[in-house]
Protein backbone atom coordinates (compact mmCIF):
# COMPACT_ATOMS: atom_id res chain seq x y z
CA UNK A 1 0.00 0.00 0.00
CA UNK A 2 1.67 3.49 -1.23
CA UNK A 3 0.58 6.58 0.35
CA UNK A 4 -1.85 8.79 -1.11
CA UNK A 5 0.83 11.39 -2.62
CA UNK A 6 2.22 9.25 -4.99
CA UNK A 7 1.54 9.83 -8.25
CA UNK A 8 -0.45 6.40 -10.14
CA UNK A 9 1.96 6.20 -12.44
CA UNK A 10 4.44 5.66 -10.22
CA UNK A 11 2.98 3.08 -8.26
CA UNK A 12 2.09 0.98 -11.61
CA UNK A 13 5.72 1.23 -12.32
CA UNK A 14 6.54 -0.37 -8.86
CA UNK A 15 3.79 -2.23 -7.39
CA UNK A 16 4.15 -5.97 -6.38
CA UNK A 17 0.23 -6.30 -6.37
CA UNK A 18 -0.57 -8.69 -3.99
CA UNK A 19 2.69 -9.38 -3.00
CA UNK A 20 2.65 -6.52 -1.17
CA UNK A 21 1.60 -5.66 2.80
CA UNK A 22 -1.49 -4.07 3.17
CA UNK A 23 -2.94 -2.21 5.86
CA UNK A 24 -5.29 -4.34 8.62
CA UNK A 25 -8.77 -3.52 6.58
CA UNK A 26 -7.44 -5.07 3.37
CA UNK A 27 -5.88 -8.19 4.97
CA UNK A 28 -7.82 -11.26 6.23
CA UNK A 29 -7.37 -12.56 9.37
CA UNK A 30 -5.42 -15.73 8.85
CA UNK A 31 -2.87 -13.62 6.91
CA UNK A 32 -2.93 -11.20 9.96
CA UNK A 33 -2.36 -14.05 12.19
CA UNK A 34 0.11 -15.20 10.11
CA UNK A 35 2.49 -11.67 10.08
CA UNK A 36 2.37 -11.16 13.25
CA UNK A 37 3.48 -14.75 13.97
CA UNK A 38 0.39 -15.52 16.60
CA UNK A 39 0.56 -19.20 14.80
CA UNK A 40 3.70 -19.70 16.00
CA UNK A 41 2.58 -19.27 19.58
CA UNK A 42 -0.15 -21.01 19.38
CA UNK A 43 -0.83 -24.92 21.34
CA UNK A 44 -1.16 -27.25 18.20
CA UNK A 45 -4.31 -28.04 16.38
CA UNK A 46 -5.63 -24.48 17.89
CA UNK A 47 -6.90 -21.72 15.43
CA UNK A 48 -5.56 -18.28 15.79
CA UNK A 49 -8.58 -15.81 16.96
CA UNK A 50 -8.94 -12.20 17.40
CA UNK A 51 -7.99 -12.54 20.99
CA UNK A 52 -4.52 -12.66 19.26
CA UNK A 53 -4.34 -10.33 17.25
CA UNK A 54 -4.19 -6.36 18.42
CA UNK A 55 -7.87 -5.62 16.68
CA UNK A 56 -8.35 -1.94 18.44
CA UNK A 57 -5.43 -1.10 15.98
CA UNK A 58 -6.46 0.61 12.98
CA UNK A 59 -4.90 1.54 9.59
CA UNK A 60 -5.06 5.27 11.39
CA UNK A 61 -2.42 4.70 13.78
CA UNK A 62 -0.02 2.85 12.03
CA UNK A 63 2.07 3.53 8.81
CA UNK A 64 3.78 1.38 6.42
CA UNK A 65 6.82 1.85 4.91
CA UNK A 66 9.14 0.46 2.36
CA UNK A 67 12.20 -0.53 3.21
CA UNK A 68 14.62 -1.24 -0.21
CA UNK A 69 14.75 -2.78 -2.55
CA UNK A 70 17.66 -0.40 -2.86
CA UNK A 71 18.81 0.21 0.69
CA UNK A 72 22.37 -0.18 1.48
CA UNK A 73 22.04 -1.89 4.35
CA UNK A 74 19.48 -4.92 3.05
CA UNK A 75 22.58 -6.99 1.46
CA UNK A 76 21.31 -6.99 -1.84
CA UNK A 77 17.71 -6.41 -2.98
CA UNK A 78 15.42 -7.35 -0.23
CA UNK A 79 12.51 -5.13 -0.15
CA UNK A 80 10.48 -5.10 3.31
CA UNK A 81 7.80 -3.52 3.99
CA UNK A 82 6.82 -2.87 7.63
CA UNK A 83 3.90 -1.80 9.62
CA UNK A 84 5.23 0.66 11.86
CA UNK A 85 3.54 2.43 15.30
CA UNK A 86 5.76 5.07 15.50
CA UNK A 87 9.41 3.43 16.36
CA UNK A 88 8.14 0.15 16.53
CA UNK A 89 7.71 -2.64 14.49
CA UNK A 90 4.29 -4.12 14.06
CA UNK A 91 4.17 -6.38 11.27
CA UNK A 92 7.16 -6.79 8.39
CA UNK A 93 6.45 -9.18 5.11
CA UNK A 94 9.89 -9.56 3.15
CA UNK A 95 9.19 -8.73 -0.95
CA UNK A 96 11.72 -10.74 -2.78
CA UNK A 97 12.31 -12.12 -6.08
CA UNK A 98 14.07 -8.73 -7.75
CA UNK A 99 17.39 -11.59 -8.10
CA UNK A 100 15.40 -14.06 -9.69
CA UNK A 101 17.25 -14.93 -12.84
CA UNK A 102 15.81 -18.68 -13.44
CA UNK A 103 18.34 -20.36 -12.21
CA UNK A 104 16.95 -23.95 -11.77
CA UNK A 105 15.04 -23.54 -15.17
CA UNK A 106 18.49 -22.88 -16.50
CA UNK A 107 19.82 -25.62 -15.21
CA UNK A 108 17.75 -28.28 -16.93
CA UNK A 109 19.19 -26.67 -19.77
CA UNK A 110 22.84 -27.77 -18.85
CA UNK A 111 24.78 -30.48 -18.82
CA UNK A 112 25.91 -31.99 -15.22
CA UNK A 113 29.45 -30.77 -16.49
CA UNK A 114 28.38 -27.28 -16.62
CA UNK A 115 25.97 -27.37 -13.71
CA UNK A 116 28.13 -26.51 -10.88
CA UNK A 117 28.83 -23.17 -13.08
CA UNK A 118 25.38 -22.60 -12.81
CA UNK A 119 24.77 -23.25 -8.97
CA UNK A 120 28.02 -21.76 -7.67
CA UNK A 121 26.21 -18.35 -8.66
CA UNK A 122 23.66 -18.81 -6.21
CA UNK A 123 24.79 -17.89 -2.96
CA UNK A 124 27.65 -15.96 -4.20
CA UNK A 125 29.53 -15.38 -0.63
CA UNK A 126 29.84 -19.29 -0.20
CA UNK A 127 29.92 -20.29 -4.11
CA UNK A 128 31.87 -23.88 -3.09
CA UNK A 129 29.17 -25.03 -1.06
CA UNK A 130 26.64 -24.95 -3.55
CA UNK A 131 28.98 -26.51 -5.97
CA UNK A 132 29.74 -29.12 -3.46
CA UNK A 133 26.14 -29.79 -2.35
CA UNK A 134 25.65 -29.95 -6.47
CA UNK A 135 28.34 -32.86 -6.82
CA UNK A 136 27.55 -34.52 -3.93
CA UNK A 137 24.09 -34.80 -5.39
CA UNK A 138 25.38 -35.83 -8.32
CA UNK A 139 27.76 -38.32 -7.38
CA UNK A 140 25.15 -39.82 -4.97
CA UNK A 141 22.89 -40.68 -8.66
CA UNK A 142 26.09 -41.94 -10.55
CA UNK A 143 27.06 -43.75 -7.24
CA UNK A 144 30.90 -43.23 -7.59
CA UNK A 145 32.85 -43.33 -4.73
CA UNK A 146 35.53 -40.31 -3.93
CA UNK A 147 39.10 -40.60 -3.16
CA UNK A 148 39.72 -39.76 0.14
CA UNK A 149 42.03 -37.04 -0.99
CA UNK A 150 38.89 -35.36 -3.07
CA UNK A 151 36.91 -35.75 -0.12
CA UNK A 152 39.54 -33.47 2.50
CA UNK A 153 40.10 -31.01 -0.02
CA UNK A 154 36.68 -30.54 0.04
CA UNK A 155 36.55 -30.56 3.79
CA UNK A 156 39.33 -27.49 3.32
CA UNK A 157 37.96 -25.56 0.92
CA UNK A 158 34.08 -25.59 2.59
CA UNK A 159 35.46 -24.35 6.14
CA UNK A 160 37.86 -21.70 4.35
CA UNK A 161 34.45 -20.94 2.62
CA UNK A 162 32.56 -20.66 5.91
CA UNK A 163 35.57 -18.64 7.24
CA UNK A 164 35.54 -16.42 4.26
CA UNK A 165 31.65 -15.71 4.47
CA UNK A 166 31.01 -15.25 8.16
CA UNK A 167 34.12 -13.04 8.35
CA UNK A 168 32.04 -11.30 5.94
CA UNK A 169 28.96 -11.00 8.33
CA UNK A 170 31.07 -9.81 10.67
CA UNK A 171 32.07 -7.17 8.35
CA UNK A 172 28.73 -5.84 7.35
CA UNK A 173 27.25 -6.40 10.64
CA UNK A 174 29.55 -4.51 11.93
CA UNK A 175 28.70 -1.74 9.40
CA UNK A 176 25.18 -2.47 9.85
CA UNK A 177 26.09 -1.04 13.71
CA UNK A 178 28.03 1.42 12.72
CA UNK A 179 31.20 0.02 13.36
CA UNK A 180 33.46 0.86 9.57
CA UNK A 181 36.54 -0.18 11.61
CA UNK A 182 35.03 -3.80 11.88
CA UNK A 183 34.10 -3.89 8.01
CA UNK A 184 37.97 -2.69 7.43
CA UNK A 185 39.09 -6.15 9.30
CA UNK A 186 36.08 -8.17 8.23
CA UNK A 187 37.27 -7.69 4.41
CA UNK A 188 40.95 -7.78 5.07
CA UNK A 189 41.03 -11.00 6.61
CA UNK A 190 38.64 -12.19 3.87
CA UNK A 191 40.60 -11.03 1.31
CA UNK A 192 43.61 -13.51 2.86
CA UNK A 193 41.06 -16.29 2.09
CA UNK A 194 40.36 -15.44 -1.31
CA UNK A 195 43.70 -15.29 -2.22
CA UNK A 196 44.14 -18.67 -1.59
CA UNK A 197 41.23 -18.70 -3.42
CA UNK A 198 42.48 -17.57 -6.43
CA UNK A 199 45.61 -19.16 -5.79
CA UNK A 200 44.13 -22.51 -5.72
CA UNK A 201 41.08 -22.36 -8.29
CA UNK A 202 41.94 -19.68 -10.70
CA UNK A 203 38.94 -17.22 -9.56
CA UNK A 204 37.95 -15.24 -6.38
CA UNK A 205 34.50 -16.31 -6.48
CA UNK A 206 32.38 -18.39 -8.43
CA UNK A 207 34.78 -20.58 -8.43
CA UNK A 208 33.69 -24.08 -10.14
CA UNK A 209 36.05 -26.22 -8.47
CA UNK A 210 34.76 -28.65 -7.24
CA UNK A 211 32.88 -30.87 -9.82
CA UNK A 212 31.17 -34.04 -10.05
CA UNK A 213 33.78 -36.69 -9.43
CA UNK A 214 36.14 -34.48 -7.58
CA UNK A 215 37.44 -31.13 -7.90
CA UNK A 216 38.90 -29.51 -10.77
CA UNK A 217 42.70 -29.63 -10.10
CA UNK A 218 44.88 -30.68 -6.84
CA UNK A 219 45.92 -28.26 -4.31
CA UNK A 220 48.65 -26.00 -5.38
CA UNK A 221 52.60 -25.99 -4.06
CA UNK A 222 53.48 -24.88 -0.68
CA UNK A 223 49.23 -24.70 -0.37
CA UNK A 224 49.90 -26.33 3.80
CA UNK A 225 51.59 -22.98 4.45
CA UNK A 226 49.56 -20.43 2.92
CA UNK A 227 46.67 -22.00 5.01
CA UNK A 228 48.93 -22.05 8.36
CA UNK A 229 49.47 -18.66 7.63
CA UNK A 230 45.99 -17.67 6.81
CA UNK A 231 45.08 -19.84 10.02
CA UNK A 232 47.42 -18.18 12.17
CA UNK A 233 46.83 -14.81 10.76
CA UNK A 234 42.90 -14.56 11.30
CA UNK A 235 43.21 -17.09 14.87
CA UNK A 236 45.07 -14.01 16.04
CA UNK A 237 42.77 -11.16 14.60
CA UNK A 238 39.94 -12.75 16.17
CA UNK A 239 41.26 -11.43 19.37
CA UNK A 240 40.81 -7.81 18.06
CA UNK A 241 37.55 -8.22 17.15
CA UNK A 242 36.30 -9.76 20.75
CA UNK A 243 38.27 -6.27 21.98
CA UNK A 244 36.06 -4.03 19.54
CA UNK A 245 32.76 -5.70 19.61
CA UNK A 246 32.31 -8.60 22.09
CA UNK A 247 33.36 -6.61 25.29
CA UNK A 248 31.89 -3.30 24.13
CA UNK A 249 28.94 -2.27 25.83
CA UNK A 250 27.26 -0.30 23.05
CA UNK A 251 27.73 -3.38 21.26
CA UNK A 252 25.68 -5.30 23.83
CA UNK A 253 23.28 -2.56 24.48
CA UNK A 254 22.38 -3.33 20.57
CA UNK A 255 22.72 -6.83 20.15
CA UNK A 256 21.65 -8.51 23.41
CA UNK A 257 17.61 -9.17 23.67
CA UNK A 258 16.91 -7.36 20.02
CA UNK A 259 15.64 -9.75 17.63
CA UNK A 260 15.21 -12.97 19.55
CA UNK A 261 13.82 -16.08 18.28
CA UNK A 262 12.85 -19.31 20.47
CA UNK A 263 13.81 -22.69 19.42
CA UNK A 264 9.82 -23.91 18.82
CA UNK A 265 8.96 -20.76 16.39
CA UNK A 266 12.18 -21.93 14.70
CA UNK A 267 12.06 -25.09 14.29
CA UNK A 268 8.05 -24.52 13.12
CA UNK A 269 9.65 -21.86 10.58
CA UNK A 270 12.25 -24.57 9.19
CA UNK A 271 14.46 -22.42 10.33
CA UNK A 272 18.15 -23.47 10.28
CA UNK A 273 21.90 -22.61 10.53
CA UNK A 274 23.29 -20.22 13.08
CA UNK A 275 19.91 -18.55 13.50
CA UNK A 276 18.38 -22.10 15.12
CA UNK A 277 21.88 -22.93 16.69
CA UNK A 278 21.34 -19.51 18.36
CA UNK A 279 18.08 -20.82 20.07
CA UNK A 280 19.86 -23.71 21.72
CA UNK A 281 19.08 -26.49 19.35
CA UNK A 282 22.65 -28.01 18.65
CA UNK A 283 21.46 -28.75 14.89
CA UNK A 284 24.59 -28.66 12.80
CA UNK A 285 24.43 -31.15 9.65
CA UNK A 286 28.67 -31.69 10.07
CA UNK A 287 27.77 -33.53 13.30
CA UNK A 288 24.08 -34.46 13.19
CA UNK A 289 24.24 -35.86 9.82
CA UNK A 290 28.21 -36.03 8.72
CA UNK A 291 29.07 -35.68 5.33
CA UNK A 292 32.43 -35.46 3.62
CA UNK A 293 34.95 -36.69 6.49
CA UNK A 294 33.74 -34.72 9.62
CA UNK A 295 32.82 -38.02 11.27
CA UNK A 296 36.43 -37.98 11.64
CA UNK A 297 37.46 -34.27 12.43
CA UNK A 298 37.60 -32.51 16.09
CA UNK A 299 35.22 -30.00 16.00
CA UNK A 300 32.20 -28.64 18.49
CA UNK A 301 29.04 -27.48 17.65
CA UNK A 302 28.68 -23.91 18.80
CA UNK A 303 24.99 -22.98 20.23
CA UNK A 304 23.70 -19.72 22.19
CA UNK A 305 20.55 -19.37 24.56
CA UNK A 306 18.60 -16.20 24.01
CA UNK A 307 18.17 -16.39 20.49
CA UNK A 308 19.04 -12.96 20.12
CA UNK A 309 21.40 -11.14 17.69
CA UNK A 310 24.16 -11.32 20.30
CA UNK A 311 24.11 -15.00 19.95
CA UNK A 312 23.97 -15.02 16.44
CA UNK A 313 27.39 -12.81 16.40
CA UNK A 314 28.88 -14.78 18.98
CA UNK A 315 28.31 -18.15 16.82
CA UNK A 316 29.62 -16.80 13.80
CA UNK A 317 32.77 -15.72 15.56
CA UNK A 318 33.17 -18.90 17.36
CA UNK A 319 32.30 -20.93 13.96
CA UNK A 320 35.27 -19.03 12.19
CA UNK A 321 37.62 -20.23 15.71
CA UNK A 322 35.83 -23.94 15.16
CA UNK A 323 36.07 -24.02 11.30
CA UNK A 324 40.41 -22.82 11.82
CA UNK A 325 40.52 -25.87 13.81
CA UNK A 326 39.06 -28.34 11.19
CA UNK A 327 41.35 -26.47 8.97
CA UNK A 328 44.62 -27.08 10.90
CA UNK A 329 43.36 -30.96 11.57
CA UNK A 330 43.07 -31.27 7.62
CA UNK A 331 46.28 -29.62 6.92
CA UNK A 332 47.87 -32.34 9.22
CA UNK A 333 45.89 -35.38 7.85
CA UNK A 334 45.60 -34.34 4.50
CA UNK A 335 46.02 -37.92 2.27
CA UNK A 336 47.76 -38.51 -0.33
CA UNK A 337 46.04 -39.76 -4.00
CA UNK A 338 43.93 -38.67 -6.58
CA UNK A 339 42.02 -35.30 -6.22
CA UNK A 340 39.06 -36.99 -8.52
CA UNK A 341 37.83 -40.40 -9.85
CA UNK A 342 39.60 -41.99 -12.61
CA UNK A 343 36.44 -43.05 -14.03
CA UNK A 344 36.78 -41.91 -17.73
CA UNK A 345 33.45 -41.94 -18.02
CA UNK A 346 32.62 -39.22 -15.43
CA UNK A 347 35.75 -37.23 -15.38
CA UNK A 348 38.11 -35.75 -18.18
CA UNK A 349 41.64 -37.71 -18.63
CA UNK A 350 45.47 -36.13 -17.84
CA UNK A 351 46.11 -34.12 -20.40
CA UNK A 352 48.95 -35.84 -20.92
CA UNK A 353 46.93 -38.79 -21.50
CA UNK A 354 45.42 -36.86 -24.74
CA UNK A 355 48.66 -36.58 -26.81
CA UNK A 356 49.07 -40.33 -26.52
CA UNK A 357 45.51 -42.17 -26.35
CA UNK A 358 43.20 -41.77 -29.09
CA UNK A 359 40.53 -42.79 -26.59
CA UNK A 360 41.24 -40.42 -23.96
CA UNK A 361 40.72 -37.53 -26.62
CA UNK A 362 37.54 -39.32 -27.43
CA UNK A 363 36.70 -39.14 -23.67
CA UNK A 364 37.39 -35.75 -23.28
CA UNK A 365 35.91 -34.85 -26.11
CA UNK A 366 32.25 -36.64 -25.02
CA UNK A 367 32.69 -35.10 -21.49
CA UNK A 368 32.74 -31.50 -22.97
CA UNK A 369 30.46 -31.26 -26.04
CA UNK A 370 27.93 -33.85 -24.50
CA UNK A 371 28.69 -34.35 -21.16
CA UNK A 372 28.43 -37.63 -18.52
CA UNK A 373 24.75 -39.77 -18.74
CA UNK A 374 23.62 -39.96 -15.46
CA UNK A 375 21.59 -42.97 -14.11
CA UNK A 376 17.62 -42.44 -13.95
CA UNK A 377 16.60 -41.21 -10.25
CA UNK A 378 16.01 -38.54 -7.64
CA UNK A 379 18.00 -37.95 -4.81
CA UNK A 380 17.93 -34.92 -2.12
CA UNK A 381 21.33 -34.33 -0.18
CA UNK A 382 21.90 -31.80 2.53
CA UNK A 383 25.21 -30.14 3.77
CA UNK A 384 25.79 -27.04 6.14
CA UNK A 385 26.61 -24.20 4.64
CA UNK A 386 27.74 -20.88 6.19
CA UNK A 387 23.92 -20.07 6.44
CA UNK A 388 22.05 -23.26 7.00
CA UNK A 389 21.53 -26.55 5.57
CA UNK A 390 20.94 -26.24 1.96
CA UNK A 391 20.03 -29.16 -0.16
CA UNK A 392 19.70 -29.99 -3.69
CA UNK A 393 17.00 -31.83 -4.66
CA UNK A 394 17.95 -33.62 -8.26
CA UNK A 395 16.35 -36.26 -10.37
CA UNK A 396 17.89 -37.44 -13.38
CA UNK A 397 15.86 -38.67 -16.17
CA UNK A 398 19.12 -40.87 -17.85
CA UNK A 399 20.05 -37.99 -19.99
CA UNK A 400 23.71 -35.95 -19.71
CA UNK A 401 21.23 -32.86 -18.20
CA UNK A 402 19.46 -32.61 -15.11
CA UNK A 403 15.65 -33.16 -15.39
CA UNK A 404 15.00 -30.76 -12.38
CA UNK A 405 17.55 -29.38 -10.03
CA UNK A 406 16.14 -27.52 -7.18
CA UNK A 407 17.86 -26.12 -4.42
CA UNK A 408 16.87 -25.88 -0.87
CA UNK A 409 18.66 -22.35 -0.59
CA UNK A 410 18.82 -21.48 3.34
CA UNK A 411 18.41 -17.71 3.40
CA UNK A 412 15.17 -18.49 1.21
CA UNK A 413 13.45 -20.08 4.49
CA UNK A 414 15.31 -18.10 6.91
CA UNK A 415 13.71 -14.80 5.71
CA UNK A 416 10.52 -16.29 6.72
CA UNK A 417 12.02 -15.35 10.70
CA UNK A 418 12.42 -11.95 9.52
CA UNK A 419 8.83 -11.25 10.77
CA UNK A 420 9.23 -12.72 13.84
CA UNK A 421 12.52 -11.42 14.90
CA UNK A 422 11.73 -7.76 14.03
CA UNK A 423 8.45 -7.69 15.76
CA UNK A 424 7.90 -5.41 18.93
CA UNK A 425 11.44 -4.26 18.15
CA UNK A 426 12.57 -0.63 17.03
CA UNK A 427 13.19 0.80 12.95
CA UNK A 428 16.36 1.32 14.04
CA UNK A 429 17.01 -2.50 15.35
CA UNK A 430 15.50 -3.54 12.19
CA UNK A 431 18.60 -3.28 10.23
CA UNK A 432 20.39 -4.76 12.43
CA UNK A 433 18.69 -7.55 13.11
CA UNK A 434 18.24 -7.94 9.08
CA UNK A 435 22.12 -8.51 8.82
CA UNK A 436 21.93 -11.36 11.31
CA UNK A 437 19.46 -13.47 9.44
CA UNK A 438 22.48 -13.04 6.93
CA UNK A 439 20.42 -12.86 3.64
CA UNK A 440 22.14 -13.45 0.32
CA UNK A 441 19.89 -12.66 -2.44
CA UNK A 442 21.49 -14.64 -5.16
CA UNK A 443 20.12 -17.48 -3.20
CA UNK A 444 17.25 -16.22 -1.63
CA UNK A 445 15.92 -15.13 -5.29
CA UNK A 446 18.09 -17.74 -7.60
CA UNK B 1 29.25 -42.49 5.32
CA UNK B 2 25.85 -43.45 6.41
CA UNK B 3 22.83 -42.80 4.38
CA UNK B 4 21.03 -40.06 5.37
CA UNK B 5 17.95 -40.77 2.63
CA UNK B 6 15.68 -42.05 5.25
CA UNK B 7 12.19 -43.71 3.50
CA UNK B 8 9.40 -42.37 1.17
CA UNK B 9 6.26 -42.09 1.45
CA UNK B 10 3.56 -41.95 -1.19
CA UNK B 11 0.50 -40.71 0.23
CA UNK B 12 -2.99 -40.80 -1.86
CA UNK B 13 -3.82 -36.82 -2.76
CA UNK B 14 -6.66 -37.02 -0.34
CA UNK B 15 -4.24 -38.66 2.48
CA UNK B 16 -1.46 -36.02 1.65
CA UNK B 17 -2.43 -34.07 5.05
CA UNK B 18 -2.98 -36.55 7.08
CA UNK B 19 0.19 -38.57 5.92
CA UNK B 20 2.26 -35.48 6.85
CA UNK B 21 0.43 -34.58 10.35
CA UNK B 22 1.00 -38.54 11.39
CA UNK B 23 4.74 -37.53 10.22
CA UNK B 24 5.04 -34.93 12.46
CA UNK B 25 3.71 -36.66 15.44
CA UNK B 26 5.80 -39.03 15.09
CA UNK B 27 9.10 -36.74 15.38
CA UNK B 28 9.33 -35.34 12.21
CA UNK B 29 9.17 -31.75 13.52
CA UNK B 30 10.47 -29.98 10.76
CA UNK B 31 9.75 -29.66 7.05
CA UNK B 32 12.95 -28.80 5.49
CA UNK B 33 12.09 -28.83 1.91
CA UNK B 34 8.82 -28.61 -0.06
CA UNK B 35 9.02 -28.35 -3.75
CA UNK B 36 7.25 -29.24 -7.10
CA UNK B 37 7.66 -31.29 -10.16
CA UNK B 38 6.72 -31.68 -13.82
CA UNK B 39 7.19 -34.57 -15.32
CA UNK B 40 5.25 -34.08 -18.31
CA UNK B 41 8.14 -34.64 -20.59
CA UNK B 42 9.39 -37.50 -18.29
CA UNK B 43 6.39 -39.77 -17.27
CA UNK B 44 8.22 -43.22 -17.33
CA UNK B 45 9.75 -42.80 -13.55
CA UNK B 46 10.00 -45.44 -11.11
CA UNK B 47 7.34 -45.53 -8.59
CA UNK B 48 5.87 -48.21 -6.62
CA UNK B 49 3.08 -50.40 -8.30
CA UNK B 50 0.31 -48.82 -6.53
CA UNK B 51 1.05 -45.33 -7.31
CA UNK B 52 -0.39 -43.49 -10.38
CA UNK B 53 2.10 -41.10 -12.46
CA UNK B 54 0.63 -37.52 -12.65
CA UNK B 55 1.85 -34.90 -14.15
CA UNK B 56 3.07 -32.60 -11.05
CA UNK B 57 4.63 -33.90 -7.89
CA UNK B 58 5.28 -32.20 -4.71
CA UNK B 59 7.87 -33.54 -2.60
CA UNK B 60 8.46 -32.72 1.19
CA UNK B 61 11.65 -33.28 3.10
CA UNK B 62 10.74 -33.80 6.85
CA UNK B 63 13.53 -33.62 9.30
CA UNK B 64 13.45 -35.52 12.71
CA UNK B 65 15.91 -33.15 14.80
CA UNK B 66 15.66 -35.76 17.89
CA UNK B 67 15.86 -38.90 15.64
CA UNK B 68 18.56 -37.53 13.17
CA UNK B 69 16.62 -39.01 10.15
CA UNK B 70 14.55 -37.75 7.33
CA UNK B 71 11.83 -38.91 5.34
CA UNK B 72 10.35 -38.06 2.07
CA UNK B 73 7.16 -37.53 0.99
CA UNK B 74 6.45 -37.72 -2.96
CA UNK B 75 2.40 -37.11 -3.36
CA UNK B 76 1.20 -36.82 -7.30
CA UNK B 77 -0.98 -33.63 -8.39
CA UNK B 78 -3.27 -34.23 -11.55
CA UNK B 79 -2.46 -31.89 -14.26
CA UNK B 80 -6.22 -31.43 -14.93
CA UNK B 81 -6.79 -30.04 -11.16
CA UNK B 82 -3.37 -29.21 -9.58
CA UNK B 83 -4.32 -28.53 -6.23
CA UNK B 84 -3.28 -29.24 -2.93
CA UNK B 85 -3.77 -29.13 0.82
CA UNK B 86 -1.56 -26.66 2.45
CA UNK B 87 0.63 -27.62 4.91
CA UNK B 88 0.35 -24.33 6.40
CA UNK B 89 -0.90 -25.20 9.68
CA UNK B 90 1.77 -28.13 10.81
CA UNK B 91 4.66 -26.48 9.64
CA UNK B 92 4.67 -22.04 9.18
CA UNK B 93 7.97 -22.59 7.53
CA UNK B 94 6.07 -23.90 4.27
CA UNK B 95 4.62 -20.48 3.96
CA UNK B 96 7.55 -19.45 1.06
CA UNK B 97 8.27 -22.88 -0.11
CA UNK B 98 4.96 -23.55 -0.98
CA UNK B 99 4.34 -19.98 -2.98
CA UNK B 100 7.40 -20.72 -4.66
CA UNK B 101 5.76 -24.30 -6.07
CA UNK B 102 2.42 -21.98 -6.55
CA UNK B 103 4.61 -19.25 -8.39
CA UNK B 104 6.98 -21.70 -10.48
CA UNK B 105 4.50 -24.44 -11.42
CA UNK B 106 0.79 -23.50 -10.60
CA UNK B 107 -0.01 -25.91 -8.02
CA UNK B 108 -2.81 -24.68 -5.88
CA UNK B 109 -2.17 -24.48 -2.11
CA UNK B 110 -5.55 -24.84 -0.23
CA UNK B 111 -5.80 -23.45 3.44
CA UNK B 112 -2.50 -21.48 2.57
CA UNK B 113 -3.13 -17.82 4.04
CA UNK B 114 -1.39 -15.74 1.30
CA UNK B 115 -0.85 -17.97 -2.23
CA UNK B 116 0.89 -14.89 -4.19
CA UNK B 117 3.77 -14.99 -6.49
CA UNK B 118 7.01 -14.90 -4.72
CA UNK B 119 9.65 -14.97 -7.27
CA UNK B 120 7.83 -13.31 -10.49
CA UNK B 121 6.26 -10.08 -11.12
CA UNK B 122 2.49 -10.31 -9.85
CA UNK B 123 1.37 -9.78 -13.15
CA UNK B 124 3.51 -12.47 -14.59
CA UNK B 125 1.69 -14.78 -16.92
CA UNK B 126 2.52 -18.59 -16.88
CA UNK B 127 4.45 -20.27 -14.51
CA UNK B 128 7.98 -20.61 -15.79
CA UNK B 129 9.21 -24.04 -14.38
CA UNK B 130 6.81 -25.95 -16.02
CA UNK B 131 8.18 -27.79 -18.76
CA UNK B 132 6.26 -26.45 -21.73
CA UNK B 133 6.82 -22.96 -20.26
CA UNK B 134 9.31 -21.90 -22.97
CA UNK B 135 12.52 -21.24 -22.76
CA UNK B 136 13.78 -17.67 -23.55
CA UNK B 137 16.64 -16.81 -25.85
CA UNK B 138 18.27 -13.02 -26.88
CA UNK B 139 19.30 -13.21 -30.49
CA UNK B 140 22.83 -13.00 -30.77
CA UNK B 141 24.13 -10.42 -33.69
CA UNK B 142 27.93 -10.69 -34.11
CA UNK B 143 29.59 -7.98 -35.23
CA UNK B 144 30.32 -7.70 -39.22
CA UNK B 145 28.31 -11.01 -39.63
CA UNK B 146 26.78 -11.29 -42.79
CA UNK B 147 22.84 -10.41 -42.94
CA UNK B 148 20.38 -13.62 -43.08
CA UNK B 149 20.17 -14.92 -46.50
Amino acid sequence: MTDRHTPPEVVAETAEGAQELFDRAHTSPEELGREVGSVLRLPEGDVPGSADIDVERTGDDTMIINMGPQHPSTHGVLRLMMELDGETVLRTKPIIGYLHTGMEKQAEELTYQQGSTNVTRMDYVSPLTNELVFSMATEELLGVELPRRAVWIRMLLAELQRVSSHLLWLATNGMDLASTTMMIFGFREREMVLAFYEKTTGLRMNHNFIRPGGTAADLPDGWEDDVTVICDTIMRRLGSYDELLTGQPIFRERTEGVGAITAEEAIALSVTGPILRSTGVPWDLRRTMPYLAYDQVEFDVIVGTYGDNFDRYAIRLNEVRESIRIIRQVVERMPMGDYRVQDKKVTPPPRARIDESMEALIHHFKIFTEGFKVPEGEVYTAVESPRGEIGCYLISDGSAKPYRLHIRAPSFVNLQSLPVLLRGGLVADAIATTSSVDPIMGEVDR
Amino acid sequence: MESTAGEVLFPDRAEYHAAVEDSRSSGFEMCADLCAVDYLTHPGRRLPSEVAPERFEVVVQLLSIAQRTRRKVRVQVPEADPTLDSLWDLFPGVEAMEREAFDMFGIRFTGHPDLTRILMPDDWEGHPLRKDYGLGRVPVQFKDAPGPR
